[in-house]
């Protein structure tokens, strides 16, 4: 099982939490275990063609997976995924 | 020469430009045993204080090598005399005294760093920066040079703008367009219910000048766009990001690698945070972090959504002490990192971002673009319905 870290725009759709565990062998995986528990996040971390949205930056711990072999990245027990979309509040 | 101070040992004394030879010649630990105002007036480059009184329990972190060739110096030679002889009692083993201290070395014509460009009244302000090695008097007087333009008086800017000004930023330029407004309080702390009305740029320079009158308020009553944003920049040296929209932020990145200016770039919702250090073709610059901005339901604006006023404190302060550290060319600013601050469960989170190779604006391919399209996507207007902000 890997932990994965929900933003704050994402938390109404997963009752709030913050922090969910979800089981899979690789990053998207994971990312659909997500989806299969709390369905409302699909449309906003998925497009249609069932590619990442561009706008919603994943970090398996502290490496995006951009940089790794995406949704293909192999994610061990124990491991973090974050969910990370942009924030553009300065509070003004 | 040796001399008798205690009767039990005698120890070692050198004249200053013996003294000298054996600093340029590296591996000697200095030591500077007078009181903090002296050797905040003037030292020896490289010397350690350590004050007489805390000699016994300072030593050991200043000088941790007992068999390490070690030099000390105070005013005129008697201080220094003695803490030798203190030192060698406690196992020092090559321990030396310079005769005649800091007065006869700078007789002498020897170098010293003087608090030269500081005023008494600003010598004893900052006397606690330039204490710290990491400042001392060079980097206080960088500090009172250093051109920082904010982005945003509201949430990050208030604390942000309080903290460079206490710590001498000797100018501070505001952005922002809005009035202060009662339900800003809450966290804007720089503003007060008297300057409710009052334009936030005039209401923060009001503050800072009564914080601290070394530094000048430059007052950008006005948003930034396509048309000002170059020649707004072009007179700072770093850009601290408070904005609360996203073309703000994406105009803002645009223009600041064009200039090569450092931006820091904060944001808060809720209980959460984010902060990185933007140096253009140093590491990656916003677009690689985030390449296209979320559609409005992932961008809630902090009216619309909600946030905790202590977040605008711990954020922007955050915000603080990364430009003063560029300022200052010391420690390890949050290039090619993002830190996360949740504070709910008061955890921090650290992400490494990376330069993109094919990014539009920093990227090896990267043309430059035309000033009209600063900031822009190619379906801007869509974007701007679309994206999250309080325009």
């Amino acid at each position: 099982m890997a932990t994965v870290r929900i933003p704050p725009v994402l938390r109404p759709k997963t009752g709030g939490q913050a922090e969910v565990e979800a089981a899979g062998a690789d990053v998207g995986e994971v990312l659909r275990s997500l989806t299969g528990e709390f369905p409302d996040t699909e449309g906003q971390l998925f497009g249609d063609g069932g590619e990442l949205n561009r706008y919603v930056n994943v970090y398996l711990n502290d490496e995006d997976v951009r940089v790794l072999d995406g949704l293909e990245t192999t994610v061990k027990d124990g491991d973090t995924v974050v969910i990370l979309p942009a924030m553009a509040g300065g509070a003004g | 020469m040796a001399i008798e101070t205690t009767g039990v040992q005698a120890i070692e004394e050198i004249e200053p430009f013996e003294a000298a030879e054996e600093i340029d010649g590296g591996g000697v630990v200095l030591i500077d045993t007078r009181e903090p105002h002296e050797y905040q007036e003037a030292h020896l480059e490289g010397g350690k204080l350590v004050p007489p009184g805390l000699l016994g329990d300072e030593i050991a972190t200043a000088a941790p090598d007992k068999s390490a060739r070690t030099i000390l110096y105070c005013r005129s030679g008697n201080r220094s005399a003695l803490a030798a002889a203190q030192m060698q009692q406690l196992g020092y083993e090559n321990v030396a005294s310079m005769s005649g201290g800091i007065l006869q070395w700078q007789e002498q014509g020897l170098p010293v760093v003087a608090a030269h460009g500081m005023t008494p009244e600003q010598r004893d302000r900052y006397s606690r920066h330039t204490l710290l090695p990491e400042v001392g008097v060079d980097g206080q007087v960088k500090l009172l040079n250093a051109k920082v333009l904010l982005l945003g008086a509201g949430g990050l800017g208030a604390p942000t703008a309080l903290y460079l000004a206490a710590a001498g930023v000797g100018t501070i330029g505001l952005v922002d367009d809005d009035v202060v407004d009662a339900s800003n309080l809450q966290r804007q702390v720089i503003h007060n219910t008297e300057r409710i009305g009052m334009p936030k740029t005039t209401s923060a320079r009001i503050f800072i000048e009564a914080l601290n009158p070394d530094v000048e308020v430059v007052e950008h009553n006005d948003r930034l766009d396509a048309s000002n944003i170059l020649e707004t920049l072009e007179d700072y040296d770093i850009v601290v990001d408070g904005a609360d929209n996203f073309p703000t932020r994406y105009l803002l990145n645009d223009a600041s690698v064009r200039l090569r200016k450092p931006v820091v770039s904060a944001s808060i919702l809720g209980f959460d945070g984010q902060i990185s250090t933007f140096v253009p073709f140093e590491g990656p610059c916003y677009r690689c972090l985030y390449p296209t901005p979320p559609p409005a339901e992932l961008a809630p604006s902090c009216s619309a959504n909600g946030v905790l006023g202590v977040m605008a404190g711990t954020m922007g302060t955050l915000q603080a002490n990364e430009v003063i550290k560029l300022i200052l060319g010391a420690g390890e600013p949050l290039v090619g990192r993002l830190l996360l601050y949740e504070a709910l469960g008061t955890r921090f989170t650290e992400l490494k971002v990376r330069r993109d190779p094919d990014c539009p604006i920093c990227g090896e391919n990267a043309e430059e673009v035309p000033e009209s399209e600063m900031g822009k996507f190619p379906d801007y207007d869509a974007f701007c319905a679309g994206a999250g902000g309080d325009r």
